[in-house]
């Protein structure tokens, strides 16, 4: 961690806020707290400057402009490259994900993206809306992802990075990869709040963030019995 | 009425009577739905000769509409689509079932207010707010306001009456006109009925800039965009209208939003020349609005059903609802949208300190907001089980479209 506090910053929640990307702020929060870990949320807006000495960093989902304008504006400030380069972790979700890699599409234009990632979307032929899951990649050590995902976009995966699950039911990258990382940097479709049906995921970002090679187990019922019931309402959709 | 539009008109009816007596629904849908295949212009001419108003927005249309109905009735009969059928169905089956009559006032869903503008010529347009609502299917809400913007261009004779608080209202009631052509911008009455959300509306959709607030006012940080000054507000338990009267407004209805949409009914009626003096009692006769804030008494409890069906209207149902034990019900159906993860742009923490139940399809997301948010809550299976669970005395419920519906049936279906 680099100071006595996790500082997580959300960054343009002015923008890159489309459906309940709030809740990853708070999960994370919350999930640190509970282990006594003293959190600092700090929400930076669009016409503000970004902390580059953050622990974690989260890009929500935007619409087309909002997501062309957060790309022009991170890539302006330059904040985002200089904290990963110290090693912060980045988490980016739907239209987040998609502006780290090199390129993507909004409002039928091609945009230059942060090229933190090493993949590039374009329009799918038709919008991906449902649920979303997949097995995700053994070297990570985590349960099924679980998510809904909504978004018209498909990602191209380039070799520096690896797909984060294989799906198994709905889109994702392209219907048979979901999401990429590389080193402490992770992105999904799994939309909005992708941590609350992901705890062990939210307990990932915070190992890369703090170091420790385990954390204390909390209690998950709920969000056990939200993912069992997620999985059987895939399930019967299938059947 | 052309003899196809009649017979059109004639076999809509009937279908909404046979639906009814079937049992099948209200019948508010699948009569103009009929009507519309035989005759696709059946709407246009039910509008025709009607003095007609238009109600659009995320939230509270169905409530204003009655509100409005109240308002204008001051002045004759007036048809309207009460059951909150929102779309060109629904319409025309209203149109259909109410005959001849001098004036409408139709809810519309916000989608389809482009369409229903030009069927119907309305006299008046009220555009009450825009909000992100269901979005794994509705148009987000930048795009909605081009749409509703697009649309005033081609009817500038229309009067708006439009709220001054919400940002993307305000531009998409302002399009530019196009003098070379002599053509104005459409005439707008502005109200302020307050805004407790303002997620949606902190870029300027004119310019890309920040929008700034301070208390009441807002404005754009890179373009003239700011908030107009309004001509009717609400002030204490009461509405100022134009020419600087204040009326005071009595409803059965609670909450701060609903004294809004008082204030916007007196507007649109005084469109038509009803004066709020006249029209202002009569608002106080609306109880419950399709179910909406209904009371209902079952075993010693006194259940009141408030509908929330997306972050900004949860915001309002935690301002009405009394301090008492509180069912929150959560369903993810097809009406409802698929996706709950608007659940974490609500803050449930008006809640903490109250009795907290859930339950519904989707109950667990529920419970997992809740857990972050720390609201402490019991799970329950059933509604009658939520009940039992409470003691005597009022029970809020809080639910959202479908789940709203499940408790309206358990509760024969209380209007």
């Amino acid at each position: 961690m680099s100071s006595e506090s996790l500082r997580i910053v959300w960054i343009y929640p002015d923008l890159l806020s489309t459906y309940g990307d709030r809740g990853n702020a708070l999960i994370l929060a919350r999930r640190a707290r509970q282990r006594g870990m003293p959190v600092e949320v700090v929400e930076v807006r669009s016409d503000q400057q970004l902390p580059a000495t953050a622990d974690i960093y989260l890009v929500g989902g935007g619409e087309d402009g909002p997501q062309a304008l957060g790309a022009q504006r991170l890539l302006a400030d330059g904040g985002l490259h200089r904290a990963v380069a110290q090693g912060s972790v980045v988490f980016g979700v739907c239209a987040g994900y998609q502006l780290l890699g090199t390129s993507f599409f909004a409002k039928g234009v091609q945009c230059r993206g942060l090229e933190l990632l090493d993949l590039k979307s374009d329009r799918g032929e038709s919008r991906a809306v449902g649920e979303l899951a997949g097995e995700i990649d053994p070297r990570l050590g985590l349960p099924p992802l679980t998510g809904f995902e909504n978004h018209g976009g498909r990602t191209q995966l380039g070799p520096e990075v690896s797909p984060l699950a294989r799906v198994t039911a709905g889109v994702g990258n392209d219907g048979a990869t979901e999401g990429a990382w590389r080193g402490k940097l992770l992105g999904t479709y799994s939309h909005g709040p992708a941590l609350a049906r992901n705890p062990a995921l939210a307990d990932l970002l915070l190992r890369w963030a703090t170091g420790a090679h385990q954390l204390p187990p909390l209690d998950d019922t709920w969000s056990d019995r939200l993912r069992n019931e997620r999985r059987s309402a895939v399930a019967a959709a299938r059947a | 009425m052309p003899l196809r539009a009649k017979v059109a008109s004639s076999v809509s009816r009937t279908a909404a009577a046979l639906s009814r007596a079937a049992g099948r629904g209200d019948g508010s849908v699948i009569g103009g739905w009929i009507g519309l295949k035989i005759d696709p212009d059946l709407l246009a001419h039910l509008s025709a000769g009607r003095a007609i108003a238009l109600v659009s927005g995320t939230n509270g249309k169905t409530t204003t509409t009655r509100l409005t109905s109240a308002a204008v009735g001051v002045l004759g009969r007036v048809a309207t689509n009460s059951f909150g059928a929102n779309m060109p169905s629904g319409h025309t089956s209203a149109l259909a079932k109410a005959g001849s009559t001098p004036y409408a006032v139709l809810e519309v869903d916000e989608h389809y207010l482009a369409q229903v503008l030009e069927a119907t010529e309305p006299h008046v347009v009220a555009l009450l707010n825009l909000s992100r609502d269901q979005l794994d299917r509705a148009k987000e809400v930048a795009m909605m306001a081009q749409l509703w913007r697009a649309a005033l261009v081609r009817h500038t004779d229309v009067r708006v009456v439009a709220n001054a608080d919400d940002p993307m209202v305000v531009w998409a009631a302002t399009p530019p006109g196009d003098p070379a052509r002599g053509i104005n911008p459409p005439h707008v009455t502005w109200f302020s009925a307050g805004q407790r959300w303002h997620d949606d509306s902190w870029v300027c959709p004119e310019c890309g800039s920040t929008i700034q607030r301070s208390g009441e006012q807002w404005w754009c940080t890179g373009c003239p965009l700011r908030r107009p000054e309004p001509q009717w507000v609400v002030e204490d338990e009461g509405v100022l209208d134009p020419t600087g009267a204040w009326h005071k407004v009595s409803l059965q209805l609670p909450g701060k939003v609903n004294l809004g949409n008082a204030a916007t009914a007196l507007a649109v009626a005084a469109e038509f020349g009803v004066r709020p003096v006249d029209a202002v009692s009569r608002l106080g006769i609306v109880t419950s609005v399709a179910g909406r804030y209904a009371q209902v008494d079952k075993e010693g409890r006194n259940i009141r059903l408030l509908l929330a069906k997306n972050p900004a209207s949860w915001l309002e149902a935690f301002d009405m609802a009394d301090d008492a034990p509180t069912l929150l019900s959560i369903n993810a159906r097809d009406p409802d949208g698929l996706d709950t993860s608007w659940l974490f742009d609500v803050d449930f923490a008006p809640l903490r300190g109250r009795q907290v139940l859930i339950t519904g399809d989707r109950a667990y997301d529920l419970a997992v907001r809740l857990d972050v948010n720390d609201v402490p809550f019991q799970h329950v299976r059933t509604f009658d089980d939520a009940i039992r669970s409470v003691p005597p005395g009022r029970l809020e419920v809080i639910a959202n479209y479908t789940a709203f519906q499940d408790i309206r049936a358990e509760l024969d279906r209380v209007i």
